[in-house]
């Protein structure tokens, strides 16, 4: 009888070692590709950028996944509408927020310090050890699994932020990575933005182009368009670095305020899909995506 | 390997009770946290320090700092403005207040800042190449702000009005901890987004016991240059009254998207220069009337001297 209980209870040992466990990739292993938002200014539009492109990355069918490394203004949680939704663990670490979109239900993922807040209206007030700490989990402790892409939205400037996660994209290897550069038309925001570039070139960081942000606002009542940051700076700067110009978004305010509502679901839903934005953003996506499938003939 | 409960209690206990170690407090109570945090030494030679701050970026802070510290010059000629940009990784003062040249230091050894407009000014693009980016950690960059704020020749200042980053990190903890503000402005514009950070550097500053001034609304609304409608851009115009009246504070500027704006501070003349008796640099008059209102009333503090 005993016996028969050890022989048992080794049967139930073996199967459990020698099943094929289901282990979710954490960290960046599984990552096809990383992309950079980038902009050495402010308030030039990096996380409706980011939440753009990932939607339009992720309704062409691939698996995307969203990373927003802004500690202390992480926006993406209400620009995808998800500010109620908490964070889940598996073995590996952290699992990211799935969030249905039109056209891509089960491809789009999402992380950010946003959804680890008691409230959203919480600061986060740390020095720059703390942070890097943060990101750096932020960078292993995920398990996105097997994506394509992961979009990663970065606060401005040139900080510990940057710095730590060039450090932890160097282990990946720089074919695998590339930067989006923003700007808006003014020259404050190019003077701002020419030091990232710097910062990229010095880095050894690819940057796919530079995207001109707020160029341009149609007037709902005579259709003119009026400049309303200036115009031209972002192509300007392109030239003067040297790197591709991947063309003008224009400001859609019926676009900015659905972002802005953080109500789920309100995002790109079928009203939005022929806002000029969102048209514009789609052309430079197939132009960086179609870089890189250019590059791996 | 210790378990956390046991390690606790060998920290409590044995490490406490130790004849070497009675100094040692493991759990500390509030005042002995406060009484350990650095000590604000003020600015020598500055009667009043204001800071221009947001929690979100890109909403018209350095805008916002250059007209406010250009007003209260023109509004009070008998005042002496400073005007400090703690922007080290994007700092648009020297573009926006048309700066350029040597920054020179004084016999002792001190900045001697610029001058433009009737405010003096210091900002680190006047230290570094316009070209090459500021790639520092917090430490170095705190390390800079501090020599910023100290080894500058500011002279006796009446108003120092400092542009402070976007968002909640090393630079606005250390100027809010190492020197007494008596007061913020914080900039938003109607967007909800921009409303929670604005919240958020509303929250920084409690914390660290610095008075809020009031809120500045900014991009409230555009006015179409062909047709001449009114439209809200970034959300409906009633976005920074509602955080104002959340936060009790209260809204002292409301500043509509105006081209000449953004082109007075690319082409390095501000608009309160370039056109003072329009409605905008009404606005930004007011604001400063409103600011300096708010610091007279806090009452003379003890001379400071140079």
């Amino acid at each position: 009888m005993y016996m028969n209980r050890y022989c048992l209870w080794m049967f139930v040992v073996l199967v459990i070692f020698m099943s094929p466990g289901v282990e979710l990739t954490s960290g960046l292993s599984g990552v096809g590709r990383v992309l950079l938002v980038l902009s050495g200014k402010g308030g030039v539009g990096k996380s409706t950028l980011s939440v753009q492109v990932a939607v339009a990355l992720a309704r062409s069918g691939l698996r995307v996944g969203v990373l927003d490394v802004d500690l202390c203004g992480p926006s993406i949680p209400r620009m995808f509408g998800l500010e109620d939704e908490a964070v889940h663990q598996c073995s590996g670490g952290w699992l990211p927020v799935q969030c249905p979109v039109m056209g891509a239900e089960h491809n789009l993922a999402v992380m950010s310090i946003g959804f680890l807040l008691s409230s959203k209206d919480e600061a986060v007030v740390w020095r720059g050890p703390k942070k890097t700490a943060m990101i750096g989990q932020l960078l292993k402790d995920v398990c996105w699994g097997t994506i394509d892409w992961l979009v990663i939205d970065s606060p401005p400037g040139t900080s510990d932020e940057h710095i730590t996660l060039m450090q932890e994209l160097r282990v990946m290897g720089s074919e695998r990575h590339g930067a989006l550069v923003v700007t808006t038309p003014q020259i404050v925001a190019v003077a701002d933005v020419r030091r990232e570039l710097s910062f990229c070139q010095r880095t050894g960081l690819r940057v796919y182009g530079v995207v001109e942000n707020m160029s341009g606002y149609v007037c709902p009542h005579c259709k003119e368009c009026n400049n309303v940051f200036s115009q031209g700076g972002g192509e300007a700067l392109a030239q003067l670095k040297d790197v591709p110009f991947l063309g003008r978004v224009p400001l859609d305010p019926a676009l900015t305020m659905a972002l802005d509502s953080g109500a789920k679901g309100s995002s790109f839903t079928e009203a939005l899909l022929d806002s000029p934005a969102i048209i514009a953003v789609q052309k430079l996506v197939e132009q960086f995506s179609g870089m890189e499938t250019g590059n791996a003939m | 390997m210790m378990s956390a409960r046991k390690y606790q209690y060998v920290l409590t206990r044995k490490i406490s009770h130790s004849p070497f170690l009675r100094q040692t407090k493991v759990n500390p109570t509030a005042a002995e946290r406060k009484r350990s945090l650095p000590r604000k030494f003020p600015i020598a030679g500055v009667e009043k320090v204001i800071c221009v701050s947001s929690g979100k970026g890109g909403v018209g802070k350095s805008t916002v700092a250059v007209n406010l510290a250009i007003s209260l010059s023109q509004s009070e000629p008998d005042k002496t403005v400073g005007l400090l940009d703690t922007d080290v990784y994007g700092p648009s003062i020297p573009l926006m207040m048309n700066l350029s040249g040597q920054v020179y230091l004084n016999e002792k050894k001190l900045m001697v800042p610029l001058v433009n407009y009737g405010v003096r000014c210091m900002s680190i693009g006047l230290l570094t190449d316009p070209n090459s980016p500021v790639v520092w950690r917090g430490l170095l960059v705190m390390s800079a702000v501090e020599r910023l704020l100290r080894q500058v020749a500011w002279g006796p200042l009446d108003y120092l009005v400092v542009d402070m980053p976007p968002g909640t990190g090393d630079v606005q903890l250390s100027i809010s901890q190492n020197i007494p503000v008596d007061g913020a402005v914080i900039v938003t514009t109607p967007q909800d987004i921009a409303l929670i950070d604005a919240r958020k550097g509303a929250e920084m500053f409690a914390k660290v016991e610095v008075p809020v001034i009031g809120v500045v609304q900014n991009m409230g609304s555009f006015v179409c240059g062909h047709c001449g409608s009114e439209t809200s851009i970034f959300g409906g115009g009633a976005g920074a009254y509602r955080l104002a009246t959340d936060m009790g504070l209260q809204v002292i500027g409301d500043i509509p998207i105006v081209p000449a704006i953004a082109e007075g501070s690319d082409g390095g003349c501000p608009v309160t220069v370039s056109d003072p008796d329009g409605s905008v640099s009404k606005a930004f008059r007011q604001i400063a009337v409103k600011v300096a209102l708010y610091l007279s009333s806090q009452g003379t503090p003890t001379k400071r001297n140079n």
